[in-house]
């Protein structure tokens, strides 16, 4: 009977794969993004965020950068920034979802808690010229987002989306460029959630004094943390780039301890990523690491 | 009893013409975003950056060639299996010039950032109701020509067109659904975890009703023409559909695992998916079984070995496949290369093998004459499958040495590597994928020099025979 009438076959083929289309599809409607999701300080865009998120549409950003933090320890500390892993309540303004499939470059989802400089010099430099700042990297240059930005849609845009605006908003984005606005997404992902303050005291605790006098001891531990942590901006070789050089520095041991820990202006904050031994070894190679090494 | 039917074959030819263009498209734009993730300064120009070409990449190769070519096949099985000729072929021509359109403009818009952003579903509203009015008139007529049909009964391969055909039109139309801007621009009317959620339903069935229905109805149709051995089992074929299209439809959200979407949609996404390993082997052992007693074609008819080789790609396909669904396994390769190493197996290996088979048969058939070199199709196989092989090896070993270094931390629980570090660890096998890419593209070569050969072949004994 089935395998002579195509009317009811179809019918029937219909029904079969709405089952777990509706299990798994349908009915999680009812409470994915509910009121059990919300986090109270996820805003919505504002016009410059919303331009810039359509501008890492176009670009197609997604193909090589995901956005959500895993339940990994590993995810958490590689991409959490101190905001652990990513939660429903994060996205309920994103549409469509950019969560991405392959991480040819690194997670962004919370990328607006890395650097806190406001005016984004490190994510400008990288998007004109990501070798300038990563070497090796791989990415694409994207120079060519300092043109000006098209404003025509910005207002339909926030009222489609739903999203509230001022007339200020809109006036912000005049004039400006479309990598002002990129810039403005990524400065935005990440930074409306509670974040884990950082552990470490303003000063050090306990022991003030240097630990480690001698740099011979400490040198490939601290060179390796700072390929890691530092180059980005302060340059492969500690010759500076968005950051100072940091070959020798006339600052305090305890001056230079809590601009690690702490941060300050537009360089983040380190003391709840490294401990208090591993930041005194990055002290005693800024103060004594002075050649080419 | 009858006459014999006479078929209408000139839009299957057109479908399986474009769809190889399609495919050549797909496969050289997949070199060039290959080399630029190895040389970044091969991003010349906005239009030309990674970012805008993969979608292009990968919709060329989906749309373009996948279901250019079902179209034109199932065009083409639908008549001889209901012994019927075409309900309509000037519907069939219509399909065409939309379908050549339509792929036409989806790379152009892609190049210029049209982009929902949602994997394989990248295409702005506009051309998404171009995709969406494409497919339902090669529906329509698929199907009334099954309405129509003089053949009582419906063979497997037809279970598996129509199941493709109601499948990918529920998913299309719900994951594209959105409000429009302007016409080139629209926003999901889903949002964050659920539009995940959706287009990972989508995603996922996707591969079920365009990268596994279509061509496991192909597969049915064309190893018993080719080997002239009967399926093996019809019963074990109408298990194994019914179990496939009911448990597919479950596992999308295998794709999402450590992410928002609920543990529990997880959890049964990941149990579906290894479920879902019986009723594909199911597909698998009849094809081995009916090649029962014959195995000594595999050696002698060069069209059983791209069948047979594409149906065991299939198997292990469905035994990784799985594999990947389950949390600690996902955990490591998840966002890795190693995800591509799976899908081009299944692209390069499963899907194209078959369809390879497939159209060498048929062009043969439709221009009433032999293949020209069958010498030609065996260096092709070698060379597909080469290529093939040295891509997905490479990129799982890739993965699996990114992974680990990702996942690596200190005895203080720090990490290890530096994201940078895991790049540079695996930019060598990023060239060795390029290459294997150019040995791929010389197969293809190979095998649109025999098919245009075939049919010059075929059209010159026409010719000569119309003489008096």
């Amino acid at each position: 009977m089935l395998e002579k009438n195509p009317v009811i076959f179809i019918i029937l083929a219909f029904l079969v794969i709405m089952v777990g289309t509706t299990v798994t599809m349908i009915v999680p409607f009812k409470w994915i993004n509910g009121p059990g999701d919300l986090i109270a300080g996820v805003k919505p865009y504002t016009p410059l965020q919303q331009e810039g998120r359509d501008i890492y549409m176009r670009e197609g950003c997604n193909n090589c950068h995901s956005q959500t933090v895993r339940t990994l320890a590993a995810d958490v500390e590689r991409y959490g920034y101190g905001g652990t892993y990513s939660k429903s309540g994060e996205f309920v303004y994103d549409r469509p979802f950019l969560w991405g499939s392959r991480r040819t470059g690194p997670d962004l989802a919370h990328i607006g808690l890395k650097f806190p400089d406001p005016m984004g010099a490190w994510h400008r430099k990288h998007l004109e010229n990501p070798q300038s700042v990563v070497p090796a990297s791989n990415m694409p240059s994207y120079a060519f987002l300092n043109q000006p930005l098209d404003t025509t849609y910005t207002e339909r845009k926030m009222k489609l989306l739903k999203f509230p605006y001022t007339q200020g908003d809109l006036d912000e984005v005049k004039g400006k460029t479309e990598m002002d606005a990129i810039v403005a997404y990524m400065r935005k992902l990440g930074t409306d959630i509670p974040i884990k303050k950082a552990e470490a005291a303003t000063q050090p605790t306990g022991n003030l004094k240097n630990p480690y006098s001698d740099l011979k001891g400490v040198k490939a531990e601290a060179l390796s943390l700072f390929a890691k942590d530092c180059a980005v901006c302060h340059g492969e070789n500690r010759q500076g780039n968005i950051g100072p050089s940091l070959r020798g520095s006339a600052k305090s041991d305890a001056e230079l301890f809590a601009i690690i820990s702490n941060g300050r202006g537009g360089m983040p904050s380190f003391g709840s990523s490294l401990d208090e031994q591993k930041i005194w070894k990055m002290v005693t190679l800024i103060k004594l690491g002075k050649h080419d090494d | 009893m009858n006459a014999p039917t006479r078929y209408i074959d000139d839009s299957v030819k057109g479908f399986i013409i474009w769809s190889i263009i399609w495919g050549t498209v797909a496969v050289l734009v997949g070199i060039l975003i290959s080399l630029q993730l190895v040389w970044p300064q091969l991003n010349v120009a906005p239009y030309l950056t990674y970012g805008r070409l993969r979608p292009i990449h990968t919709n060329a190769g989906i749309f373009g060639w996948g279901i250019g070519s079902f179209i034109g096949l199932f065009f083409y099985i639908t008549q001889r299996l209901t012994r019927t000729p075409l309900w309509s072929p000037g519907l069939a021509r219509l399909t065409l010039w939309l379908f050549n359109i339509g792929i036409a403009s989806a790379a152009v818009s892609l190049a210029m950032g049209y982009n929902r952003t949602k994997e394989y579903a990248e295409l702005e509203w506009p051309l998404a109701i171009v995709v969406a009015i494409i497919w339902v008139l090669f529906s329509i007529n698929v199907f009334m020509t099954i309405l129509k049909r003089r053949e009582e009964q419906m063979y497997i391969s037809l279970w598996y067109i129509m199941a493709a055909l109601v499948g990918v039109t529920v998913l299309y139309v719900i994951n594209n659904l959105g409000v429009p801007l302007n016409f080139f621009k629209s926003y999901s009317i889903f949002a964050g975890t659920n539009d995940a959620n959706v287009q990972w339903w989508y995603g996922h069935n996707a591969v079920a009703m365009v990268l596994t229905a279509p061509p496991l109805a192909i597969f049915y149709y064309y190893l018993p023409k080719v080997t002239g051995n009967p399926i093996f089992s019809h019963r074990m074929g109408i298990i194994a559909f019914w179990s496939l299209i009911f448990m597919y439809l479950w596992t999308g959200a295998h794709h999402l695992l450590w992410t928002p979407v609920p543990d529990w949609i997880q959890t049964l996404a990941m149990a579906f998916s290894i479920m879902l390993i019986a009723p594909s082997w199911g597909a698998v052992f009849n094809g081995y079984l009916t090649m029962n007693g014959q195995w000594e074609q595999m050696k002698t008819n060069y069209l059983v070995k791209f069948l047979i080789c594409g149906i065991t790609f299939y198997g292990l396909q469905t035994l990784q496949g799985p594999m990947q669904a389950i949390r600690t396994f996902s955990a490591f390769i998840h966002y890795t290369d190693w995800v591509p190493g799976h899908v081009h197996m299944g692209a390069l290996g499963w899907v194209s093998m078959v369809l390879f088979a497939a159209i060498y048969y048929t062009v043969a058939k439709m221009y009433d004459t032999d293949i020209y070199s069958v010498k030609l199709a065996d260096t092709h196989f070698w060379l597909v499958l080469v290529g093939q092989l040295v891509y997905s090896i490479t990129m799982w070993v890739a993965g699996v040495q990114q992974g680990s270094m990702l996942l690596a931390t200190n005895p203080d629980g720090t990490l290890h590597y530096s994201f940078m570090e895991t790049m540079i660890a695996i930019f060598p096998y990023y060239k060795m994928r390029a290459v294997s890419g150019f040995i791929y593209l010389a197969g293809l070569v190979v095998f649109i020099y025999n098919i245009y050969k075939t049919a010059e072949k075929g059209n010159t004994q026409l010719s000569r025979a119309s003489q008096p």
